[in-house]
């Protein structure tokens, strides 16, 4: 029985280092290849060695797929591809292709210059990795080979996330990545066809939240940034460089716009200014609103906003400032944190989800005393807000998706396990679709069904379609037909083709039974009144009466003939093929309770 | 079926599996030669010119477009059009007078017009709207709205995507290399393939590369589209475009070039970015001036997708694709959307002008060609093959200023023609009559003509013409629980045989195959109400016969089977076997066998299976 196999090695129940192997009809694809920002040790990078324990990775995978740019996603890329090795292709959208480098470039830096650490990828693993990335378009088809194609759908997680379909034959899985279902001020909704995937695998970050308006969240956001300037106050907002930052940066452009503000915004330089080039530049792949108006005006030039410097940190009076990354775990952002930690009047506010284990969780779960490096401890006075601006699809947004697409099942992944379990029941009782979430190293095994794909040939086809648009095409018709078989070519043809085909000549097995019927009259008479007899009882079929005496119904001969000694008894031959068999066998047993008295 | 006369500016119209699809509309605007140029200011010597007809809207769009629209309408309604299929930005124009005329017969027939195009719509979105600003103040053509209504039909595609029609055929778009966003589309079924090759290139400028592979195995090719002036090397022409137009601003002349808001002048402008500066000439200004300008160039900027891998790479870094950009930044390079407004306080001269409309008859460049036609030192270039320069001059003669035709058209040339058919292999090839033979007017030349083996099919304007395949399989899926339960012979090495009795469900123009339901439960007890009741649904087949019967078995299995009293006898084809106590006598031939009993239902019966067992069913 052919089947569907998905082992999470990374966003199993958890979130970070996703990457999941499907086997699908005998095909192996890995989906995504990230990092867990949670981890310093082994543990950040999926264990690759459970793919296979001797051989090639590139013998073993016929593709990998990376969904989004999110180091998280795509973070163990170069260490996969270039220290374990694999040669095969890998996918990613052009916008992904294109900030992906610049992300893992960045993440490298802070690994290994900052912390020193050795037994990293290096700046030329990256660009060798890079170069083995073939970039799709968003629903194009992409044959990875004969049988084996994929295609991208929008995602709207960050600029060029997109979902994915893998399709074997009539067999196919949707992997999500991460996405979003409302639209927000850059990027628009995910959208998916109704592609009836066997399997659908979707990220369930938010699977027990369900937002509230995006206007109201918004509206709250501005109204504690200006509350705090107004007051004097510093904001800080970790972000990460592209995705977030870009959405926070229109709505506090257009805010500051309105309200006429003075109080200076900064982001910091480098990644969050290059990402705004690219926004600039794959403007195909924001919102509608954007794509309308960037003839005008490109939303991605921003005014008010300026980029940050070190010293900016110690100016007195109030600011704004956009800081990397996203989840206080390193960088910039967590320097500035250190630096307004102890100032009631300043505010940090958490637009994402931050992982465990990183500073932006733990002050977001009430810890008000970190512990920091070299034994100091931070305390934190300022005001730790959270607001949830990830663009990660809610469980609202989760069941619109899985009811778009309509699988067969769905497996979640890139989610807290007890989250999770809450919308897997609510998956299972509301949509009515089986349900998995298997732990990092399960794996999850599906059976499939899939039709099998033969030719028919057109004739026979079209004698059954005609056919079957009778009036009475409600009753189920039987076709009837003969395979033929040959090598791996399947073909559906008419008996009669198949016949000819293979140069055997039909057999034609008839039967003649002889009826013998009380009657002194000729034999013509006698044919006569078999024929209305006939007429009268066959109102669906077709009696005639043919000039040289004898009666057919449909293909059914009879003939009546009186033999010599005997005027009184006619004999009818009833003479039909096998191919009439019960029809000629439901004659035969007519005739024989004889024929009603002939009208006088 | 063919309806345009014009072979670059195609409108065919393509049936295939009961779908229709129409492949490009063009709008041939060569007849606009010879109406007057439509100036700016209304001069008296202009209209004094005679030779050419004045400005007559409707006649005019009578002309070009209704008579291959009622040629279209004797052989098949204009509304049975299931899809119209776009290669590029020149070959929409006649869309709005589709639609609007589908629209018409809308009421009557259930409309299924969807419109599905290049990906690069929102790019070429300008220049409709250009063509309706100009066209709708000039001689209401289309109106804005309709323009707006045909686009509103247009559905986007993407390279190697697959779009269904009715789930009999599957189009996709590739690549063609020609222009920003133009494609080739493969029509194909299950088992057929109809590839349409229009306005192709195969030298890297811009846009992405044509796609050469997925074009193998077609069964047909239809080929349109070539390059108008196959003499001419592309290259060569720039080349000569750049130094003509450095000469003129040399001498202090102005350079006009009439040109189309997109398409080539991307190009133009690249080489123009190179070459100014090592000609010295980066102080002269470059005017772009046209309703579409900004967007155009805005527009192209975003588009790296679609771009060749070089220009990708830019985007990367991050860079804007084209040098453009940088262009406009150093204000080397202004566009404008009319000479009104801020263009007449920029304006300085010399300098070099693009604009609008090519065929000199309408659009601003009829009003540089009124300022600078009395100089000799201005030059206007001509760089769009569409129409002939000579006779777009025409009506400004006598004229001083210098012209000069570089025409630039990278499409494909009969070279790379037969290059590319020996590369693709088509089964067969279909193109217009006007590429079989070498052109008129220099009929020596037998290398400008198409030449493949077999022999191109050619059709004329308002021909039909049968493509020559037979589909002869269609796809059908096999249910796996039906499947399980076919039990295969096999009949021949490697050939196996498996008889299918099942349920037919069409849907969505998919078959599938269903197990047949089980057989009704008989109706239990004899209440016959009447005899027809019992009629045998005829209809249930039975399956066809084959094999022959051994006689020496046949008649040990009878007696086998209780049949005493058996009588062989040979005749000239067989064998008649007699069983004279039930008066029953088997006639076994070669290929038949016939049975003849009296009415004992049960012996025959009996009879039958035995019968049936030396033969195979299918």
């Amino acid at each position: 029985m052919p089947e569907i196999r998905v082992t999470p090695l990374g966003a199993g129940q958890d979130v970070g280092r996703s990457c999941i192997l499907v086997s699908i009809a005998g095909k192996n694809v890995m989906l995504d290849c990230g990092m867990h920002m949670g981890f310093n040790d082994d543990r950040r990078f999926p264990d690759f060695s459970y793919i296979t324990q001797n051989g090639r990775l590139t013998d073993f995978l016929d593709c990998v797929i990376i969904s989004h740019f999110h180091l998280d996603h795509c973070g163990a890329l170069p260490y996969f591809s270039e220290m374990v090795g694999y040669d095969g292709p890998i996918y990613m959208t052009h916008p992904t292709q294109a900030i992906c480098p610049i992300l893992l470039e960045d993440y490298r830096k802070i690994a290994v210059d900052k912390k020193g650490e050795a037994n990293f990828f290096t700046s030329q693993m990256i660009k060798d990795c890079m170069k083995k990335v073939v970039a799709v378009h968003l629903h194009q088809t992409v044959q990875v080979h004969d049988e084996l194609e994929i295609k991208a759908y929008y995602a709207g997680h960050v600029l060029g996330a997109a979902m994915f379909q893998i399709k074997v034959g009539s067999e196919s899985v949707v992997y999500t990545g991460d996405y979003n279902m409302t639209p927000d001020r850059h990027l628009g909704a995910a959208w998916i066809d109704k592609c009836r995937p066997n399997l659908l695998i979707t990220e369930s970050t938010y699977a027990t939240t369900i937002r509230d308006s995006k206007r109201c969240r918004e509206r709250d956001f501005l109204k504690k940034v200006h509350e705090t300037v107004e007051r004097g106050g510093k904001v800080l907002i970790p972000v990460f460089a592209l995705g977030r930052a870009q959405e926070l940066c229109i709505l506090l452009e257009t805010f500051w716009e309105r309200m006429n503000l003075k109080v200076p915004i900064y982001f910091s330089t480098g990644l969050t200014e290059k990402a705004n080039h690219y926004y600039k530049l794959f403007i195909p792949w924001t919102n509608q609103k954007i794509r309308k108006t960037f003839v005008q005006r490109n939303m991605f030039e921003f005014k008010h906003i300026k980029a940050f410097d070190r010293a900016f940190a110690d100016n007195p009076g109030p600011m704004v400032v956009f800081a990397t990354p996203g989840m206080l775990h390193a960088g910039q952002s967590l320097q500035i944190f250190r630096k307004w930690a102890g100032n009631e009047k300043n505010m940090v506010i958490m637009p994402g989800y931050c992982v465990q284990g990183t500073v932006g969780h733990k002050i977001l779960s009430g810890q008000r005393k970190l512990e920091m490096e070299g034994r100091q401890v931070l305390e934190v006075k300022m005001q730790v807000e959270y607001m949830s601006f990830s663009a990660h699809a809610d469980a609202k947004g989760i069941m619109q998706l899985v009811g778009q697409a309509e699988p067969e099942s769905v497996l979640l992944v890139h989610g807290e396990a007890k989250k999770m379990e809450f919308l897997k029941q609510k998956i299972e009782q509301e949509l009515r679709v089986s349900c998995y979430m298997p732990a990092n190293g399960e794996t999850v095994t599906l059976p499939t069904s899939p039709s099998i794909p033969v030719g028919i040939s057109l004739g026979l086809l079209k004698r059954e379609m005609a056919q079957g648009l009778l009036p009475e095409a409600k009753k189920p018709r039987l076709l009837h037909g003969t395979l033929i078989m040959k090598d791996s070519n399947f073909r559906l043809v008419s008996s009669e083709q198949a016949l000819k085909e293979l140069g055997l000549a039909e057999h034609q097995l008839r039967f003649t039974c002889r009826v013998h019927l009380h009657d002194t009259r000729k034999e013509q008479e006698t044919a006569l009144r078999v024929y209305s007899h006939l007429k009268s009882v066959l109102k669906d079929h077709c009696v005639q009466h043919l000039p040289d005496g004898s009666v057919t119904v449909e293909s059914v001969l009879l003939q009546a003939a009186a033999p010599s000694e005997d005027p009184g008894t006619k004999v009818l031959l009833v003479s039909w093929t096998y191919q009439d068999e019960e029809l000629g066998s439901f004659l035969t047993s007519l005739l024989k309770k004889g024929l009603p008295q002939a009208p006088s | 079926y063919c309806l345009s006369g014009h072979p670059t500016l195609p409108c065919n119209v393509l049936k295939f599996k009961s779908t229709t699809i129409m492949l490009d509309c063009g709008l041939d605007m060569t007849s606009t030669l010879n109406f007057l140029p439509l100036p700016l200011v209304q001069s008296p010597r202009l209209s004094n010119l005679p030779g050419w007809s004045l400005k007559d809207g409707n006649a005019f769009l009578d002309k070009i477009y209704i008579i291959p629209s009622l040629s279209f309408r004797r052989a098949n309604n204009l509304s049975t059009v299931d899809v119209i299929l776009i290669s590029n930005y020149a070959l929409y124009d006649a869309l709005p007078i589709h639609t609007r005329h589908t629209g018409f017969t809308a009421q009557c027939m259930p409309r299924n017009h969807q419109c599905q195009k290049a990906q690069s719509a929102s790019l070429l979105l300008p220049s409709p709207l250009k063509d309706a600003v100009e066209v709708s103040t000039w001689r209401r053509c289309y109106t804005m709205q309709e323009v707006n209504s045909a686009l509103s039909k247009i559905q986007l595609v993407g390279y190697s995507q697959k779009i269904e029609l009715f789930g009999a055929v599957q189009v996709t778009p590739l690549s063609s290399g020609y222009a920003l966003g133009s494609s080739n589309w493969i029509i194909q079924s299950h088992y057929e393939k109809v590839s349409y090759v229009s306005g192709s290139s195969l030298l890297t400028t811009h846009p992405q590369p044509m796609d050469q592979a997925s074009l193998k195995n077609s069964d047909v090719l239809v080929l349109t589209g070539l390059t108008q002036i196959p003499t001419a090397n592309p290259d060569g022409m720039v080349g000569e475009f750049c130094s003509n137009l450095a000469l003129t601003v040399r001498n202090g002349g102005n350079v006009l070039v009439p040109c189309y808001p997109s398409g080539v002048i991307y190009d133009l402008l690249e080489c123009l970015y190179q070459y100014i500066d090592s000609a010295g000439l980066s102080s002269v200004p470059l005017y772009f001036i046209s309703p579409v300008a900004n967007s155009s160039l805005e527009f192209s900027q975003i588009f790296a997708e679609w771009l060749c891998h070089n220009k990708q790479s830019k985007v990367y870094l991050p860079e804007p694709p084209f040098p453009h950009a940088e262009l406009i930044q150093t204000n080397k390079l202004k566009h404008y959307p009319s000479i009104h407004g801020d263009f007449s306080n920029d304006f300085r001269q010399p300098c070099v002008v693009f604009t609008g409309h090519p065929s000199l008859r309408f659009g601003d460049v009829v009003h540089f060609m009124e300022l600078w036609g009395k100089s000799s030192l201005n030059t206007v270039i001509f760089t769009e093959p569409d129409f002939s320069y000579l006779e777009a001059l025409a009506p400004y003669q006598p004229l001083a200023m210098k012209c000069i035709y570089c025409p630039i058209d990278t499409r494909l040339n009969f070279i790379q023609v037969s290059k590319l058919l020996k590369e693709v292999q088509p089964l067969h090839v279909v193109c217009p009559e006007q590429y079989t033979q070498p052109p008129p007017a220099q009929s020596h030349r037998m290398d400008l003509m198409i030449d493949c083996q077999p022999p191109a099919m050619s059709y004329r304007r308002a021909e039909v013409l049968a493509l020559p395949f037979k589909r002869r399989y269609e796809k059908i899926e096999i249910m796996p629980e039906l499947a399980d339960s076919l039990v295969p012979m096999e009949i021949k090495p490697g050939i196996s045989l498996a008889t299918v009795s099942a349920v037919l469900h069409t849907k969505d123009n998919k078959h599938l195959l269903q197990p047949p339901p089980r057989p009704a439960q008989p109706t239990s007890g004899k209440k016959r109400k009447r005899v027809s009741d019992d009629v045998p649904d005829c209809k249930v087949l039975k399956p066809l016969l084959s094999g022959s019967i051994p006689v020496e078995q046949f008649v040990q299995t009878l007696e086998k089977h209780g049949f005493s009293d058996i009588k062989v006898e040979d005749t000239a084809k067989g064998h008649i076997v007699l069983l004279q106590e039930a008066e029953t006598l088997i006639q076994i031939e070669e290929d038949s066998t016939h049975i003849i009993c009296d009415n004992d239902e049960m012996l025959r019966v009996r009879l039958r299976d035995l019968v049936l067992k030396f033969l195979q069913k299918f």
